[in-house]
């Protein structure tokens, strides 16, 4: 069942979760286990630091793409 | 890895005394000290194998070499004054757009990011994704080998030359590409499997004989800002403009290469520089340039220079491929049948290198 969707992505780790927001770039996220997307699915990860988007136009949700760069030329 | 073959007297010279003394480099040093009218500098055959070679000794070095040789004085003296020439020319090429970055409004992470947008270069990926036939992406798979076979490891030579937080952020990248625990997944290994995947050699040097010397030269500006304490600022400057032109034209090489039904493991290679890159281009450019700068470990310039010199070479690189591609040519010296090891023995006293052993 759908849970009813948030507006931003949630991050989950055990321990530490640092979070810091690049200007004009994704949020880089340390010591994450997971990030739910804006749908309400939950991404696992064992990347030590991850870029997730913040700009909705990544074809790799919740993950940073790179797409954020062609998406501020137009 | 083997001695490559020699593409002229400089690596001729080079390699001859790799394979054992006696040698008199004497010569050699005179003739890059008077390199002929024309020479292009950056992508030279004969300067940029001699050039790689040399550096390739404090890499894995070859079969049958002293190891000792990294440090012979002689060798050493003969890499500086090729050093001295490449870098120079490097400078006097970048120096527009090192001048434009530097006078540019904004701050410096906002900058380096304008550079690289900005570069106008030739694209590869485009291509790849829309047009390349499928020996062209092996071409391209063999063009690559040289340095993704060692991939990352030109920028491991500044974490101990450097302290604080860049160094904290230089160690979170480069425990990522290597695999961050996992040695299937150390990119340079997974590059290895997309290799197999293609039906290509995974062995480090495999294809060296059979790359042009604009390759080698791409390569050997890594090696130059690694292994010169002096230049980390460029070789950190480098590591971001690569990291900061990668996801996206992965993307598009993911898809060309999906296009082309070769094995997944293939695109997956790719796919994992789409994300893993988008992380690293936000590291290399704000935490450790820009933090390297702020702590006075670095000068603009010198990290600029770095940045600039990457976006050159990728579009001299890419401008030569898709040339010859676009006119029905090889990006290769030689057919990749011809890249098998052709001698089981390195070049001794009775076989001195030959100047001709490959056709260009």
């Amino acid at each position: 069942m759908r849970l009813v969707p948030d507006p931003e992505p949630v991050v989950f780790g055990s321990g530490d979760v640092q979070v810091v927001a690049c200007p004009d770039g994704p949020l880089l996220v340390r010591g994450a286990d997971a990030v739910r997307d804006s749908g309400g699915e939950l991404h696992p990860t064992t990347r030590p630091v991850v870029a997730v988007c913040t700009c909705d136009k990544s074809q790799r949700l919740p993950w940073c793409d790179g797409t954020h760069k062609v998406v501020r030329r137009r | 890895m083997q001695l490559p073959r020699a593409r002229g007297p400089i690596s001729a010279g080079v390699l001859a005394a790799l394979a054992g003394p006696p040698y008199d480099l004497a010569p050699i040093a005179r003739r890059v000290g008077d390199l002929p009218d024309g020479t292009d500098l950056l992508a030279d055959d004969d300067l940029h194998l001699a050039l790689w070679s040399l550096y390739e000794l404090h890499y894995r070095g070859f079969d049958r070499v002293d190891p000792a040789l990294e440090w012979d004085p002689e060798l050493l003296r003969l890499r500086r004054a090729m050093e001295e020439v490449f870098e120079a020319e490097l400078r006097r090429r970048s120096a527009p757009h090192v001048e434009r970055t530097l006078a540019a409004d904004g701050d410096l992470a906002t900058r380096l990011f304008g550079l690289a947008e900005g570069f106008e270069g030739p694209s590869v990926a485009r291509y790849v994704h829309r047009d390349a036939r499928r020996e062209q992406l092996l071409e391209l798979m063999v063009q690559r080998s040289i340095y993704h076979l060692k991939e990352s490891d030109p920028s491991s030579w500044v974490i101990p030359r450097i302290t604080g937080a860049p160094k904290a952020a230089l160690v979170e990248l480069q425990y990522d590409e290597y695999g961050a625990g996992r040695p299937e997944r150390l990119h340079a290994t997974m590059f290895g499997d997309a290799l197999e995947g293609c039906g290509l050699r995974r062995e480090y040097g495999a294809y060296v004989d059979v790359v042009p010397g604009y390759v080698l030269a791409s390569n050997n500006a890594m090696s130059l800002f690694g292994l010169n304490r002096r230049l980390q600022g460029a070789s950190m400057g480098h590591l971001g403009a690569f990291e900061a032109t990668s996801s996206l034209p992965c993307k598009k090489f993911a898809a060309g290469i999906r296009r082309l039904g070769l094995p997944d493991v293939v695109a997956e290679y790719f796919d994992e520089h789409v994300e893993a890159d988008a992380v690293h281009e936000q590291l290399a450019f704000r935490d450790i340039c820009v933090g390297l700068v702020d702590s006075g470990q670095a000068d603009e310039a010198d990290v600029v220079l770095g940045a600039t010199v990457c976006l050159m070479m990728d579009t001299l690189v890419g401008e030569r491929l898709l040339e010859a591609w676009q006119a029905g040519r090889s990006a290769l010296r030689a057919d990749l049948g011809a890249a098998a090891p052709a001698h089981t023995a390195p070049p001794g006293a009775g076989d001195r290198p030959t100047t001709a052993a490959v056709a260009s």
